[in-house]
């Protein structure tokens, strides 16, 4: 494992790798080993050096990190100050069956985030600025430490979500924002699938700023709160904020729900365990690694992809983003080709294999294929960031769909 | 009118080739679609940056993508260059053409093709503009977030080439968090979807590489943006301070209790003097700061946020507090912000600058703004968005006087500079274009815009889209 303790020592190694073509594996805290395609590399290289938070100033709502830090000691600094990350960054550990420190390198590489990110945006929305490695060994900054910037081209966009691919992350700026006052949730009983993803609907089209929408089908109810959710399949609703708006805000959303079907509220002690269970996917940390499926689709559209599923495999979902984000075991195969024609005959999409056994994985691409064109430009694009394709070769390499 | 930033020497061949281009374009798109009279090619000479003016070879107004694809895939093959173009209120001479250019006007792309509540997205051609967006579904109870004072004019593809803001972005973010997809056209004519209804799209993230991307990346004919359930109401409050350094912590201190407004706008005396007289908004004369903090919600969620709020000016010595009694006064309180330029444009010709700072730099490079245009012989108003550090001086000059026009130009370049100094960049929403494009070496370092720039020439390797923006001329590859 090379760890560099400085940007110049990370540059050098990176470098010496490049003149001999040699591939890196780039890792942060490894919470997500065993996540996307397998990568064939003989030398590991490690952020692990580089930690410590060297900017912070909480009424500028903007934070810069070394990009090995523990998430944990960043939460930490926030808490401290009333603050979060907004995008609800997922811990990947339970549902993985990883341990490992989580980075915050590690989290905007792979653009992390939870229940909140249908409202809030994704990590990459609150990403501002970057300092990394290509792969010639060459320093780059990009973007900056201010809310709006629109200054050249986005690489902060670019190399958030790459996974390690594009280039070795080692300083990220952050936007962090207020943790809301109190929450609270709203549950209804007993909707279908497609019942639930109208009442998301209309509650998002109300002025009470729902920021979480999830529905909870009975197969997955008992694994939630320790089984204390009503009978049946439960639709959550989340409200945030200052405890006298939550309050009038959940008996408006509670007074429109109710001609779904029967409606309680949580608190804001539970909401907070149920909220922090759905955004860490706890129905499928069940220490198996039967295929675990993460597909981003219209929100309509969600519950009719898993219908047509159910009638060909064995699969068990829950949903969160008002239904456009489906967690979807399955029982013995993958389905991979089923489920990705599914999600193109609905309009579109993509699904990321999160988990599989070692066969299943090696056979199937774990990010969704690209039209060509599309295939062929972001090809082009790492050839310019990393031209010898040294960084995790393979790894987010799918193939071409249509 | 000052001739300080360089454009690229047409290609002489392509001048020559002329007559032959026109009759080639014109099998390309529907009779009426290509403008080649040189009297009506004067409207697409400049944008909103109108100290600069180039005669464009030919402008096309397409219908369809399909015909714009046909003409990208023809631009290609002969290397004629292209230049984007939406509603051309470009402020930093992104739109701009140049001699041996084919400028590809969206303007005629005005169809709004899906709205859907279920989903809460719209999707647009990229010729609809800002406004029309919120226009439309506004009856329903939703809008369009990103705001730009431009609105009524500016298009949704003009927007996201700019990646542009608004007032309220503050909370709601700016294009770039409200755009989930795109139709592109790649520069051979390809035509690509990017993102779509769904969150996040899969492999890199083009879709953000393309917003803001300011026309080098291909032209987009599409848009499905993100609508937003409007708040149940929304309410204004004008602060007068004595200071920019009271007003510039104020806003501090607000966001600091955790309190987002929806907008934070700021505006220093000479602003104030041009906007009332103009609006007669009732602003105060006697301060040297004004704030116009906007909170959303119920009535009472507003109450409690506006006490809070006031009771943090108060800390800060404020002068004047006017909390609106009515929608006829939130209004008029915003239409004084919103008529800044048009206001300012009556009195005196300007440049508007946009440069962003970190919030705890304002007050100070407010005070060094002040007086590198001193510095000069010119005056300065100050309007802005202090909720993120996005600074908007309006150097004021006299357009006919050549002198006077370079020296405004010299203050820009000096203030921006002054911005990147401080921490901050060259620029928050207007874009760099050819305004700010040899400054770019102030902010990024060779290697810094040698890979943004390689990653562009992985979209256009023959450099054909809008070559003459963004980028310093030499170094290119
Ligand atoms: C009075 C006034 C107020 C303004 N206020 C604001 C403000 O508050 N916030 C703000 O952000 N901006 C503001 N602007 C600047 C300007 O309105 C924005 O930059 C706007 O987004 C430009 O839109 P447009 O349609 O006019 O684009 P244009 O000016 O025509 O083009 C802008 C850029 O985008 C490219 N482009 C245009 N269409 C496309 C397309 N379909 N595909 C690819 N590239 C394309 C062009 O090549 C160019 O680089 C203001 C301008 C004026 C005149």
């Amino acid at each position: 494992m090379l760890t560099p303790a400085t940007e110049t020592e990370a540059s050098d190694i990176i470098r010496a790798h490049a003149e001999i073509r040699t591939p890196i594996h780039i890792r942060g805290g490894g919470t997500r080993a065993g996540f996307g395609n397998l990568v064939n590399a003989a030398a590991t290289l490690s952020s692990s050096g580089l930690t410590g938070i060297t900017a912070y100033n909480p009424a500028e709502m903007v934070m810069t990190a070394r990009a090995g830090t523990p998430v944990a000691e960043i939460e930490a600094a926030l808490a401290a100050n009333g603050q979060g990350m907004a995008f609800e960054p997922m811990d990947h550990r339970a549902v993985m069956g990883t341990t490992g420190t989580p980075t915050i390198g590690g989290l905007f590489a792979v653009n992390s985030s939870g229940p909140r990110r249908f409202t809030a945006g994704a990590a990459r929305d609150h990403l501002l600025g970057i300092r990394f490695v290509n792969g010639t060994g060459e320093l780059v900054k990009a973007g900056g430490r201010v809310m709006k910037n629109v200054t050249g081209l986005d690489l902060v966009k670019l190399l958030a979500g790459s996974y390690g691919t594009l280039g070795f992350l080692t300083e990220v700026t952050f936007k962090v924002l207020p943790t809301p006052k109190t929450t609270a949730t709203i549950l209804i009983s007993g909707l279908e699938d497609e019942t639930a993803v109208r009442a998301m609907a209309a509650a998002m089209s109300m002025s009470v700023e729902v920021s979480g929408a999830a529905h909870l089908p009975e197969s997955v109810r008992g694994r939630f709160l320790g089984s204390t959710l009503p009978e049946g399949p439960v639709t959550v609703l989340r409200l945030e904020g200052l405890a006298a708006s939550v309050a009038v805000r959940a008996d408006k959303l509670e007074a429109a729900m109710t001609g779904f079907g029967p409606v309680t509220r949580l608190g804001a002690d539970e909401s907070e365990v149920l909220w922090r269970e759905i955004r860490d996917v706890a129905p499928y940390a069940d220490s198996t690694d039967r295929p675990l499926w993460r597909v981003s689709m219209a929100p309509s559209r969600g519950h009719e992809l898993v219908a047509g599923l159910r009638l060909r495999a064995g699969v068990d979902a829950f949903y969160d983003w008002q239904g456009g984000l489906i967690w979807m075991r399955m029982e013995a195969d993958p389905e991979a080709d089923i489920l990705r024609h599914g999600i193109r005959s609905l309009g579109g999409g993509h699904a990321t294999l999160l988990r599989a056994n070692p066969e299943i994985r090696t056979a199937t691409p774990a990010f969704e294929p690209q039209s060509r064109p599309v295939a062929l430009l972001s090809e082009r694009i790492r050839g310019k960031l990393d031209p010898h394709g040294i960084f995790n070769p393979g790894l987010m390499t799918s193939g071409v769909s249509r | 009118m000052t001739e300080a930033i360089a454009f690229l020497p047409p290609r002489a061949d392509v001048l020559a080739r002329r007559a032959e281009i026109l009759a080639d374009l014109r099998e390309l798109v529907p009779p009426g679609r290509l403008v080649e009279e040189n009297n009506a090619l004067v409207p697409f000479e400049t944008d909103g940056f109108i100290a600069y003016r180039r005669r464009p070879l030919a402008v096309v107004l397409p219908e369809t993508t399909a015909q714009v694809a046909a003409v990208m895939k023809y631009c290609h093959r002969y290397g004629i260059p292209v230049v984007p173009r939406g509603a051309g209120t470009s402020l930093s001479g992104g739109a701009i053409p140049q001699e041996d250019a084919v400028v590809l006007g969206l303007s005629a792309m005005t169809r709004i093709l899906d709205v859907d509540y279920a989903n809460r997205t719209a999707t647009v051609q990229a010729g609809v503009t800002n406004l029309a967006i919120s226009d439309a579904v506004g009856s329903d109870g939703f809008f369009y977030a990103p705001d730009p004072s431009s609105q009524l004019a500016c298009t949704i593809g003009g927007n996201i080439g700019m990646n542009s803001g608004g007032a309220h972005c503050l909370k709601y973010g700016v294009t770039t968090n409200n755009l989930l997809g795109v139709k592109l056209v790649l520069v051979d004519g390809t035509v690509v979807d990017l993102g779509g209804q769904h969150l996040d799209s899969e492999g890199y993230d083009l879709l953000g590489l393309v917003c803001g991307s300011e026309g080098q990346l291909g032209i987009v004919t599409e848009a499905t943006v993100r609508l937003l359930a409007k708040p149940e109401g929304a309410r204004p409050v004008l602060f007068g301070f004595e200071s920019a350094e009271a007003a510039g912590s104020c806003v501090a201190d607000v966001i600091g209790a955790g309190i987002i407004p929806v907008a934070i706008e700021f505006m220093d005396k000479p602003a104030i003097q041009i906007c009332e007289a103009f609006a007669k908004a009732g602003y105060p004369l006697d301060v040297e700061a004004l704030l116009i903090v906007e909170v959303e919600g119920s009535e009472a969620e507003m109450d409690a946020m506006l006490a809070s709020i006031v009771a943090i000016a108060k800390t800060h010595g404020v002068k004047t507090v006017r909390e609106c009694q009515s929608a006829t006064e939130a209004a008029l309180i915003w239409k004084g912000r919103k008529s800044a330029f048009g206001a300012t444009g009556r009195i005196a010709d300007y440049i508007c600058m946009d440069g962003t700072v970190p919030l705890s730099q304002l007050a100070d490079v407010l005070k060094k703004t002040a007086e590198i245009v001193d510095r000069y012989g010119l005056r300065v108003a100050n309007v802005f968005h202090a909720g993120d550090g996005n600074m908007h001086p309006l150097i004021l000059y006299n357009i006919n006087d050549p002198q006077d026009a370079a020296k405004a130009e010299a203050a820009g370049m000096e203030i921006l500079k002054l911005c990147v100094d401080a921490g901050g960049c060259l620029t928050g929403e207007h874009g760099v274009g050819i305004e700010k494009r040899d400054l770019m070496r102030h902010q990024f370092s060779d290697i810094d815009l040698a890979q943004q720039m390689a990653v562009r020439s992985a979209f256009d390797e023959g450099w054909i889209l809008n070559p003459s923006k963004v980028f310093p001329l030499e170094g290119r590859g």
